[in-house]
């Protein structure tokens, strides 16, 4: 019935320009403002799911197409399209955006309408960024999302917001800088900007790698990988809550879906070169970071090192294919690593989101994040201390939550390439469960701490609202993935076959 | 014999000429102490001039007074750019002279004098009319400046740039000279075609130096730059306006009917110069910017990075890496001149804006021009979706093609430690508390001038094809 209407577009463009209405709605009649941001990202959200609805799940090829000249003289174009790795990614963004701006509703108390118009707008721009099928119009959307996310963490962050924010944005600066030169460099040997074409240029195997650590400056930074990580803590504990849900939910899925989206199939034989690097750079954030995390006094810095960790599958995932490839000649495993990473960035982006919301919901009460500040909440916040509970088993990967298909998979896909990598990304399964847990039983159990907690509110219908959403989508790709699996396959199949081949027929 | 094909060639500049000198008498029997007829006077010159060039767009590049002027489409295309600069730098300066008490009509005629030494610059085609233009344009910019006899910087600053500038023409002068000695004409394509029989002949690289030197001065490379950050400090905000937009334009011309329209043959030898230039242009530019606290001085700074990048454009030797430049240039002005009036806006009586510090919070006492100065800063930065971006992304990609990406890489190394200094001005701007609330004070024509100046950049940003396509088919035309 839809098939002729330009969502994409819609979803790119109606979010910017709904922000924008709400900006010019202005502070002055908050309710209104709320209720007017609140309308348009709960459309945007109904109209992802036509996404999923109209969606071919038998092709790999790019849907939902759109295609107009922007730049003619240089080849630039405004060329939309989404496959099985954009479409989960792109309802995850307008998903975890309908409860973001629900949950500013109390708690932000200056210049709100610039609060909800930089979230409108920003996920407006991460949907471009799912479904750019140009490489310029990709970066234009890539950097044009730091803006945003400028202003969110350096105007409604906490005391060390300014030193934070900077970080942030002269990190991701870097990183993407070198990604345009690649691109330019591309460019110069192709005369496009198409992705799908610059995925079969040929290419020598010395412009690959110099390619490669172009992109991997880029999409390292934003996941972030270990050594490049240290901005997400500082960023993360001084984002306002709505700013901390969408940097660990959807920020850091761009790094992983640039990953998959240009170095994997535009430098094949690159990938497989560094991929042992990748591999040891994976299991360091993996176990690493899990012991950074372990002694963490802040719950935010907490729970971001806790991502760090988690995105250390996403990547070991990526990489792992060609080793599992060389060990059994079969393209399922790697396959199925790809799944695997896939799934975790998705049930990452709930899990992590709804932990951060916990962390906030606290912190407006109590107004801190330190661990010690807290206990006993269980007494006085029952209902809470029982989603948290929910959610802290599902980031320590327990059975039937999300969490534990992600890991499971990768874990499972990596012992066909070697033990060792198995058996050291399996130490998350511990190591998570400790420093999650542990955090989980100073907050929340034992006696009352202080006058403070004693005095807490348990949720109110809003919050119970929001986490009962995310608690449902937590168990429900956890008891049934199959969805996901389904609409990815094809995408993924094609793509692992495709980095097999080599592009060096030079 | 001077043929009237080739008086009407010159129209605009002769139009430009008699209007500029009626209203130098005009303004000498106005009694306004605000200088409107002067003022609204030149406006309409500007507008008049621009049509009359746009209406003798010359549909192949021709040719007057024995080769020795050229009208081509970059030639048209530079002076339209010139014209709608100059229109909102004398929007600005009335506002600024006004506010400020010292308005003089002589302000306005010396910037139309200056914008007919930018358009005989623009179309030079020998090395006199080059110097001509060059030095109708330097002494109005010198008397410019000077104009505020009681400010003692003011009045260091003309001296510095005038003795300064004397000394860089002494050189293209005696680079020219040489470059004359060698092949025995002054015009420029004589000389091109001369060079190639006599290429061997050292006296011909020993004059390039001499004329590079005068060029980097004029735009403001390293190491010719000493002049640009107390210039820029020390002249009255309108004139360091003046100075740092539509001049830029005249001087990337300056440098293409030069090195390229003249000494083509060289450019084994320019490239390898403009190449330690633009480094150091943009290392020395960047890094030095970033300890600033005067944001004019911060500006002028910024200025040299910029050219550095324009000087990529330039050395990569082809027809595109010039659109590259040229865009490059046009869309600095735009950001130039936003960013100065910006400082304008925020100034009144008795007090310059010109410290960072004066950007204190900004978004709080006034949130649409702070978000018109968070466009001006993230375009010069280089940041999608404003236009400065695609200047970058244009001159890069030029590098890049030329086989030099090791210094794309370079370039945009430099161009992150950019960001820093930029995005400290939205800092204060946004995440600062102000340190008084006290209202900006500006007309509704300064308010809306700059609304459009930064609106512009997100909207060229969004929608650049077309002014990419005219730098790229003018440039390819004339090649």
């Amino acid at each position: 019935m839809f098939a002729e209407l330009p969502i994409l577009s819609l979803l790119i463009w109606g979010p910017v320009v709904g922000g924008i209405w709400v900006l010019y709605a202005g502070d002055r009649q908050e309710e209104t403002v709320k209720t007017l941001a609140l309308i348009i990202s709960v459309v945007i959200f109904l109209l992802s799911t036509l996404l999923y609805k109209d969606f071919n799940i038998n092709t790999h090829e790019m849907q939902f197409v759109e295609f107009a000249y922007w730049i003619e003289t240089f080849n630039i174009n405004y060329h939309l399209g989404v496959d099985g790795i954009a479409m989960p990614l792109i309802i995850l963004t307008t998903f975890m955006t309908v409860l973001v701006i629900l949950a500013a509703w109390e708690v932000i108390e200056k210049r709100i309408s610039q609060y909800l118009a930089a979230f409108l707008i920003m996920e407006g721009l991460m949907n471009g960024v799912f479904s750019s099928m140009d490489a310029m119009l990709f970066y234009v959307f890539w950097e044009a999302m730091l803006i945003p996310m400028f202003l969110i963490i350096g105007i409604w962050g906490g005391p060390r917001r300014v030193y934070a924010t900077i970080k942030f944005f002269l990190y991701t600066f870097l990183g993407s800088v070198f990604m345009l030169v690649a691109f330019l460099y591309l460019y110069s040997q192709s005369g496009t900007f198409n992705i799908a074409e610059l995925q079969l240029l040929p290419l020598g195997l010395d412009a690959q790698k110099l390619i490669f650590i172009a992109f991997l400056l880029a999409f390292a930074v934003k996941i972030p990988m270990w050594p490049v990580h240290t901005w997400l803590p500082d960023a993360h504990v001084e984002a306002p809550t709505g700013g901390s849900v969408i940097l660990a939910a959807i920020l850091l899925k761009l790094g992983g879906y640039g990953f998959l989206r240009f170095s994997l199939p535009i430098t094949p034989d690159a990938s497989m070169y560094f991929d042992t690097m990748m591999i040891v750079l994976s299991l360091i954030a993996i176990a690493y970071i899990g012991f950074v995390a372990l002694v963490q006094q802040d719950m935010k810095k907490l729970i971001a090192y806790s991502s760090i960790s988690h995105m250390g599958f996403v990547t070991l995932g990526f990489f792992v294919g060609f080793s599992i490839y060389a060990a059994t000649g079969s393209t399922e495993g790697g396959v199925f690593a790809l799944e695997g990473s896939m799934i975790q960035m998705i049930s990452h982006g709930f899990i992590s989101g709804a932990l951060f919301f916990c962390v906030g919901v606290m912190y407006d009460r109590v107004h801190s994040r330190e661990i010690k500040d807290y206990g006993g909440v269980v007494n006085t916040m029952p209902h809470f201390a029982a989603f948290m509970m929910l959610f802290a088993l599902a980031n320590s990967g327990l059975p039937g939550t999300s969490g534990f298909v992600g890991e499971f998979v990768v874990i499972l896909s990596s012992y066909q390439a070697s033990f060792w990598i198995a058996f050291l990304a399996a130490s998350t399964l511990v190591l998570g469960a400790a420093y999650t847990l542990w955090m989980y039983k100073r907050v929340i159990f034992g006696d009352v701490a202080n006058d403070k907690i004693a005095e807490l509110k348990d949720i109110n219908q809003r919050e119970t609202f929001i986490l009962s959403a995310l608690a449902i989508a937590v168990l429900f790709f956890g008891l049934y993935p199959a969805p996901l699996f389904d609409a990815m396959h094809p995408t993924l199949e094609h793509l692992f076959e495709q980095i097999l081949q080599t592009k060096t027929y030079l | 014999m001077i043929s009237k094909a080739e008086i009407l060639i010159l129209t605009p500049e002769i139009f430009m000429l008699t209007m500029a000198s009626m209203i130098l008498i005009v303004d000498t029997f106005s009694q306004d102490p605000l200088r409107k007829v002067t003022y609204y006077l030149t406006q309409l010159t500007l507008v008049l001039t621009a049509v009359l060039v746009f209406r003798f767009w010359p549909e192949q590049t021709v040719y007057a007074f024995g080769n020795s002027f050229i009208s081509d489409g970059m030639s048209v295309v530079l002076k339209i750019g010139v014209f709608v600069i100059g229109l909102f730098v004398f929007l600005y300066s009335h506002e600024y002279l006004k506010e400020h008490g010292w308005l003089k009509g002589e302000y306005f005629v010396l910037g139309l004098f200056a914008i007919l030494g930018m358009m005989i610059l623009i179309s030079a085609y020998s090395l006199l009319t080059v110097y001509l233009g060059l030095e109708l344009l330097s002494l109005s910019l010198y008397a410019m400046i000077a104009m505020h006899r009681e400010s003692t910087a003011a009045s260091e600053a003309a001296m510095k740039f005038f003795v300064l500038g004397a000394i860089a023409s002494g050189m293209l002068l005696y680079g020219m000279s040489m470059i004359y000695g060698v092949t025995g004409s002054l015009e420029l394509a004589t000389i091109a075609t001369n060079i190639e029989s006599d290429a061997d002949n050292p006296l011909l690289v020993f004059g390039l130096v001499f004329i590079l030197v005068g060029i980097a001065f004029k735009l403001g490379a390293v190491p010719f730059h000493m002049w640009v950050p107390d210039v820029y400090q020390g002249s009255p905000t309108c004139v360091t306006l003046f100075i740092a937009s539509a001049p830029k334009l005249a001087a990337f011309a300056m440098a293409m009917r030069l090195l390229v329209d003249g000494l083509q043959p060289l450019v084994d030898d320019w490239q390898g110069m403009l190449i330690i230039l633009a480094v150091l242009s943009m290392a020395i530019g960047n890094i030095v910017a970033i300890s600033q606290t005067n944001i004019k001085r911060m500006l002028a700074y910024s200025t040299i990075a910029h050219v550095g990048f324009l000087l990529l454009g330039l050395l990569s030797g082809t027809p595109s890496g010039y659109a590259g430049s040229m865009f490059y240039i046009i869309t600095y002005a735009l950001m130039s001149m936003g960013a100065f009036g910006m400082v304008i806006l925020l100034g009144r009586k008795g007090f310059e804006a010109d410290e960072l510090a004066h950007f204190k919070g900004l978004s709080e006492r006034s949130p649409w021009f702070a978000f018109i100065m968070l466009i001006l800063m993230f375009s010069m930065a280089g940041v999608p979706p404003f236009l400065g971006f695609w200047g970058k992304w244009f001159v890069l990609k030029e590098v890049v093609d030329a086989g030099f990406v090791w210094l794309a890489a370079t370039a945009v190394f430099f161009s992150i430690i950019g960001a820093y200094y930029y995005i400290r001005v939205i800092k204060l701007m946004y995440f600062d508390k102000a340190d008084s609330m006290t209202a900006i004070k500006a007309s509704k024509q300064m308010r809306f001038a700059l609304s459009v100046n930064g609106l512009a950049l997100l909207i060229l940003g969004l929608m650049p094809g077309g002014l990419l396509a005219i730098c790229v088919s003018v440039l390819s035309m004339s090649a």
